[in-house]
Formats: structure tokens, C-alpha cells, sequence
């Protein structure tokens, strides 16, 4: 197998090699630089910081409330891109623009909103306070956090799929005997869904990282509302790069594998849509 | 809709090349007309003494002019104390640093920007005004706080910020832990047992100082915020003493802000004269006057009466007193494994 397929368009080399060293620039060194802060400490004083319960509580955390926000935010985005592509109303272009408003708010200012609006003597709070929910610092907190910052990045990533699907193919689909439930089924859902998983995926990322918003609302109460970003955060505080860098690079490791897993399946779903015959 | 005009008032707007160079003529001239030669140095400080500084860099500059006929421009750098030394430590270039806590400029001296000994260079351990962690509670003091016991009663709610990622909150930890101990006349055990009992009141952990004044006060969660002194008079101006009050209990933790220079960045820059007399000045009259209008204790008595309030009378201890120094308190409380995780950590 040849490194690349011949292309009628020319400029592969320069612009792969272009490619590669922004890659590397902006991606690849500073990671390894982490890498190598870690290295520095010696394996066996990494794995004693990483497995510490106060660091693998957070992990658990950070990773599960980025997961059900991301998935929270597949079927809700999906909903709402679903709505703005396909209907017109009034105010349409309002609702819009709110779907950004997430992307543009400082997330100091976002956490601070959400922790006032959540907290047992705000709108919202107070009103699960009385039956028995509490959601301002606790894990429910840092979850309803995620979910707020990562609503546009599937209505994004989603919307301009729906907006471009032909309406012939529902047509087809229709004289063909379809239902509207079949027609979402098997023909609008299936060519949506790569958008889709790219939203979610997106969506998770940014839950993972996410520090501004989330420790405001989170409590950053020790074992049980620490994400794992604060704590690699104390760990600088405490000007102990290395143990920062073992933390980051735990965190590095396991986006990097469920970034690769979703990418994979994201590949697999794509050619079994252009497999021939179908 | 109606398009709009394509030339016209949205063009007009712009300014044309001849004023530009009008205005570039202005701004060349009013350069040249200030022959004075001028000397320009930053100033790395924490968050909340923004406004203190700027008055002081102010009347520095008028000194300094008086003296040398010299320019001074005093830039300002403000963040979390521990994220401004870090800051210094990996290349930001201030001359100076005035931090919450002598553990921050310390780890910066670890690292050879700061000569050792930097805290004997300077009259009270280089720290050229104090103030004390006293708690804010809501009008009225409905929950009757009146000191540091009361914090542990059940059913009192006590909000205060992560001392492993606030310096500032450190200074409020050593309070309550040193109180304890000498109510309990040095007992460790009984200490530790106290700060346990008030962190379990404690339902909210933020990050920084701002972040646990903004908790009690916005979404108004808590009894009862531990504060230093100098944020609390802050806060009630411009919250309004209608909302919050201050409580000073009966003893509590004498805080040192230390200030220093930053040998290696103002040997570099050729500012060491100038950053060394910046500091000094913090100890004039002036100086110590412009501190007491910012709420913070004055070391000189007399300038305390410049201050627009009264500084309560309290049972004052230092940090050298009864934990030996900043590093011992560190290793001791905040470290990994120290005292404050094991309130955590014994399952509860």
C-alpha cells in the first residue's frame, strides 16, 4: 500500500507538511513537554499521586459528568438543531443566536449565573429545595455546569446537516412506502448521525477541560465535588509542576484513548454509509 | 428592509488620514515636551490590593519626581497570590512583588530571583502593613456569631475558600487552627479536632478570596464569611452596612503581606535603585497613611487615624509564634497528606 493515493489535486507534500508542524507546534510539544515534567518525578511517585483516592474521585467526576453532559446535550442539541432547521417561527433567529450564548460568556460569569440561579435561595434552587434536590454544589451542580457550555457544540456541529438534507429524499422515502417515524429512522437519523457524534464528542471535550464555570457551582468540596482540573490546579499552587504534570498527563491519556474510540466508531459509521448497496 | 446608504454618515465615522495625522502630530510633540527622563517597573501583586496600589503608585511617583526629576510609570499586575509568583517563577518580568503570604515570595526566592534573606532587608519582616481575618455576617448577625466557637455549632454555615488553592484562605485556616490551640493551651489534638468540626460547616470551597465573597454575597449562601479584615471594611462599603456586618472575635491570626524586590528581573532591567525605594516608601508616612485609607493596619500607630474606620481590638498572634514559619505551617497543613486533607479524608 502506497502512503498516499494519487489525487488530481496537486500540493500533497507541502500542505501535509504544513499540517504536520502546526500540528506539532501548537499540539505535539506542549504535550510532551508534560510528558517529560512527569517523567522527571520518576514512575513510582506518579503513581502513587495518581492513584490517591482524593485524585481518582475526581477523575470519576470529571469524566462521568462530561460524559451525561455530552449525552444530555446529543439528545437535547439534537432537538433543538432538529427545531431550527426544519421549522420557521417567529423569534427564530433570537433562539439562534441564544445557542451561542454559552460559546461567548465568560465562564466565570456563566458559573457565577448558574451557581446564583441553583443555589437554595436562587429562582431555580429554591424550587428543587423543596423537593428534596439540591444541584449548586454538589455533583448534580457540575453537571448542569457541562451541560450549559456544551449545548452548542452539537446544535452546531448538527444544524447545518439537518439544513442540507434534500427533501427528495424524503419524498423517496415517503412514495416508497415510508412512515414518518421510518423515514427519521432510516434515512434523516443515519445521515445526521456523524454529525452528531462529532457534537457529542466535541461537547465531551470541552466538559473535560472545562475549569472556569464549573468551580464555581461545584463546591470543591475534597472526595466528593473536585473536578480534576482544580486539582491540578492546587498541585500548581503548591508549586509542584511535576505532580500537576502527572495529574494532566492521566487526564491526557484517557481523553486521548475515548477521543480515539469515538473517532474510530465515527470512521466505521461513515463507511458503512458509503458502502455500496445500501 | 432598506439598504443601507453606501456612503455617508456610517463613513464619516471613520477619521480621515489628515486627522490621524493630526492626532499622531499631538501625540509626538506632547512625548517631546516631557523632557524628564521616566523609568518604568512592574508591580506583581494579589488581587485585592488593586486600588490601595494605585493611590500609592501615584503619590510614589510625585515623590520620586520631588527627588530625581525622574518619570516613574508603576505598572500593576494583580492575580492570586500563588498564581502571581508562579507567574514571576516562569518569566513574568516584575521588579517587585507584594503577595498575601512571605510562603509565595519564598518559593520564588527558592528559585534565585530573590536573594535569601529578602525578608530581613526591610523594618517588620519586610511586611510594611498587617490586618487580621475577622468573619462577615448578615445583618442583624441573626445566627448571634460572636466568635470563633460559634463557627462549629451545628446548623451555622461558614463559608471560606480552599486554602489549598487561595494563599489567602491559608492565613483564615492558621486562624481558626491557631485560636484553638491556644484556647486549649497548645493541645495539637485539640486543634485539630476544632478545624475539623468547622470544615464540616463549611458547605462551599471556591478557589480565591473573590470567589467565597462573592458565594455569601450573591447567591447569598452561608452564616458567616471569613475575611480579612481589610476586605471586610471593603466589602461593607460597597455592599452597604444595610446587608453585612462585621464581627471581630476574640483572638485570631496576625496577617503579613510581605513585600519584596525582584533582584534578578530589577538588576536586569537597571531598576533595583528605584524598585528598592518603592518599598521603602511603603514605610513613609505617606505611604503607611495611604495604606490605612485602604483598610489595611498601618505599622506606624499614628497613621491609623487616617483610616475612615476603627480597627477592632483583638488578641493578635503571628504565624512565627505558634507554627515556627510559613514552610513548617505549609508542610504541617497544606501539603499532601497535611492536616486539611485528613479532614477529608477520614471518611466522612
Amino acid at each position: 500500500m502506497r502512503f498516499k493515493r494519487s489525487s488530481i489535486l496537486p500540493g500533497f507534500w507541502p500542505s501535509f507538511a504544513f499540517a504536520l508542524l502546526y500540528l506539532s507546534l501548537l499540539v505535539l510539544i506542549p504535550l510532551s513537554s508534560v510528558a517529560l515534567t512527569t517523567a522527571s518525578e520518576g514512575w513510582s511517585l506518579t503513581w502513587r499521586i495518581i492513584t490517591a483516592p482524593q485524585v481518582l474521585a475526581s477523575l470519576r467526576l470529571s469524566f462521568g459528568a462530561s460524559l451525561a453532559a455530552a449525552l444530555i446535550n446529543s439528545v437535547f442539541g439534537f432537538l433543538v438543531a432538529w427545531v431550527l432547521a426544519r421549522y420557521q417561527f417567529p423569534g427564530k433567529r433570537l433562539v439562534d443566536a441564544l445557542v451561542d450564548l454559552p460559546f461567548a460568556l465568560p465562564t466565570a460569569v456563566a458559573g457565577i449565573t448558574l451557581a446564583a440561579l441553583y443555589s437554595e435561595t436562587g429562582w431555580i434552587g429554591s424550587v428543587l429545595a423543596r423537593a428534596g434536590i439540591r444541584v449548586a454544589y454538589t455533583p448534580l451542580g457540575v453537571l448542569v455546569a457541562l451541560t450549559f457550555i456544551g449545548l452548542p457544540f452539537v446544535v452546531r456541529s448538527v444544524q447545518p446537516v439537518l439544513e442540507d438534507i434534500e427533501q427528495e429524499a424524503e419524498e423517496a422515502a415517503a412514495s416508497l412506502g415510508a412512515g414518518r417515524g421510518q423515514t427519521f429512522r432510516l434515512v434523516l437519523f443515519p445521515l445526521a448521525r456523524p454529525a452528531l457524534l462529532t457534537g457529542f464528542t466535541l461537547a465531551f471535550a470541552r466538559g473535560l477541560g472545562e475549569y472556569g464555570s464549573v468551580v464555581f457551582i461545584s463546591g470543591n468540596i475534597p472526595l466528593r465535588t473536585e473536578i480534576t482540573p482544580l486539582l491540578i490546579i492546587t498541585r500548581l499552587e503548591q508549586y509542584d509542576y511535576a505532580g500537576a504534570a502527572a495529574i494532566a498527563l492521566v487526564m491526557l491519556a484517557a481523553s486521548l484513548v475515548l477521543l480515539l474510540a469515538i473517532n474510530l466508531l465515527q470512521w466505521r459509521t461513515r463507511r458503512v454509509m458509503e458502502a455500496p448497496g445500501l | 428592509m432598506n439598504p443601507p446608504p453606501a456612503t455617508g454618515p456610517s463613513s464619516s465615522k471613520a477619521p480621515s488620514r489628515r486627522e490621524l495625522l493630526g492626532l499622531g502630530l499631538t501625540f509626538s510633540l506632547g512625548c517631546r515636551k516631557s523632557a524628564a527622563p521616566r523609568v518604568s517597573f512592574l508591580n506583581a501583586s494579589y488581587d485585592p490590593t488593586r486600588e490601595f496600589y494605585q493611590e500609592f503608585n501615584a503619590a510614589f511617583a510625585r515623590h520620586w519626581r520631588r527627588l530625581h526629576g525622574v518619570d516613574v510609570i508603576v505598572k500593576q499586575s494583580h492575580g492570586g497570590s500563588g498564581k502571581q509568583a508562579r507567574a514571576v517563577i516562569d518569566g513574568l518580568p516584575a521588579d517587585v512583588v507584594t503577595l498575601a503570604l512571605a510562603y509565595d515570595i519564598e518559593a520564588i526566592a527558592e528559585r534565585g530571583l530573590v536573594g535569601p534573606g529578602w525578608q530581613r532587608r526591610l523594618p517588620f519582616d519586610s511586611c510594611p502593613y498587617t490586618s487580621t481575618i475577622v468573619f462577615l455576617v448578615r445583618k442583624g448577625n441573626p445566627k448571634r456569631i460572636r466568635d470563633w466557637e460559634d463557627l462549629i455549632r451545628p446548623g451555622v454555615s461558614v463559608i471560606t475558600p480552599n486554602p489549598k488553592t487561595s494563599g489567602g484562605a491559608r492565613w483564615n485556616y492558621l486562624a481558626a487552627w491557631g485560636h484553638a490551640l491556644q484556647k486549649h493551651s497548645g493541645d495539637e489534638g485539640a486543634a485539630r479536632s476544632f478545624v475539623s468540626q468547622l470544615y464540616r460547616n463549611v458547605p462551599v470551597l471556591d478557589s480565591g478570596a473573590r470567589g467565597s465573597t462573592t458565594t455569601f454575597v450573591q447567591p447569598g449562601i452561608g452564616d458567616v464569611l471569613l475575611s480579612w479584615e481589610s476586605e471586610a471594611f471593603q466589602a461593607i462599603a460597597e455592599l452597604g452596612a444595610d446587608r453585612i456586618e462585621m464581627v471581630a472575635p476574640s483572638s485570631s491570626i496576625l496577617t503579613e503581606p510581605p513585600v519584596a524586590v525582584v533582584d534578578r528581573v530589577a538588576e536586569r532591567r537597571g531598576t533595583a535603585e528605584v524598585a528598592a525605594a518603592y518599598l521603602e516608601y511603603l514605610y513613609s508616612d505617606e505611604g503607611q497613611r495611604i495604606a490605612a485609607r485602604h483598610y489595611y493596619r498601618p505599622r506606624n500607630p499614628q497613621a491609623a487615624s487616617e483610616a475612615p474606620v476603627r480597627f477592632p481590638q483583638l488578641q493578635l498572634f503571628r504565624v512565627g509564634e505558634l507554627f515556627g514559619d510559613w514552610q513548617k505551617a505549609h508542610q504541617a497543613h497544606f501539603a499532601a497528606g497535611g492536616t486539611f486533607d485528613q479532614i477529608y479524608q477520614r471518611g466522612t
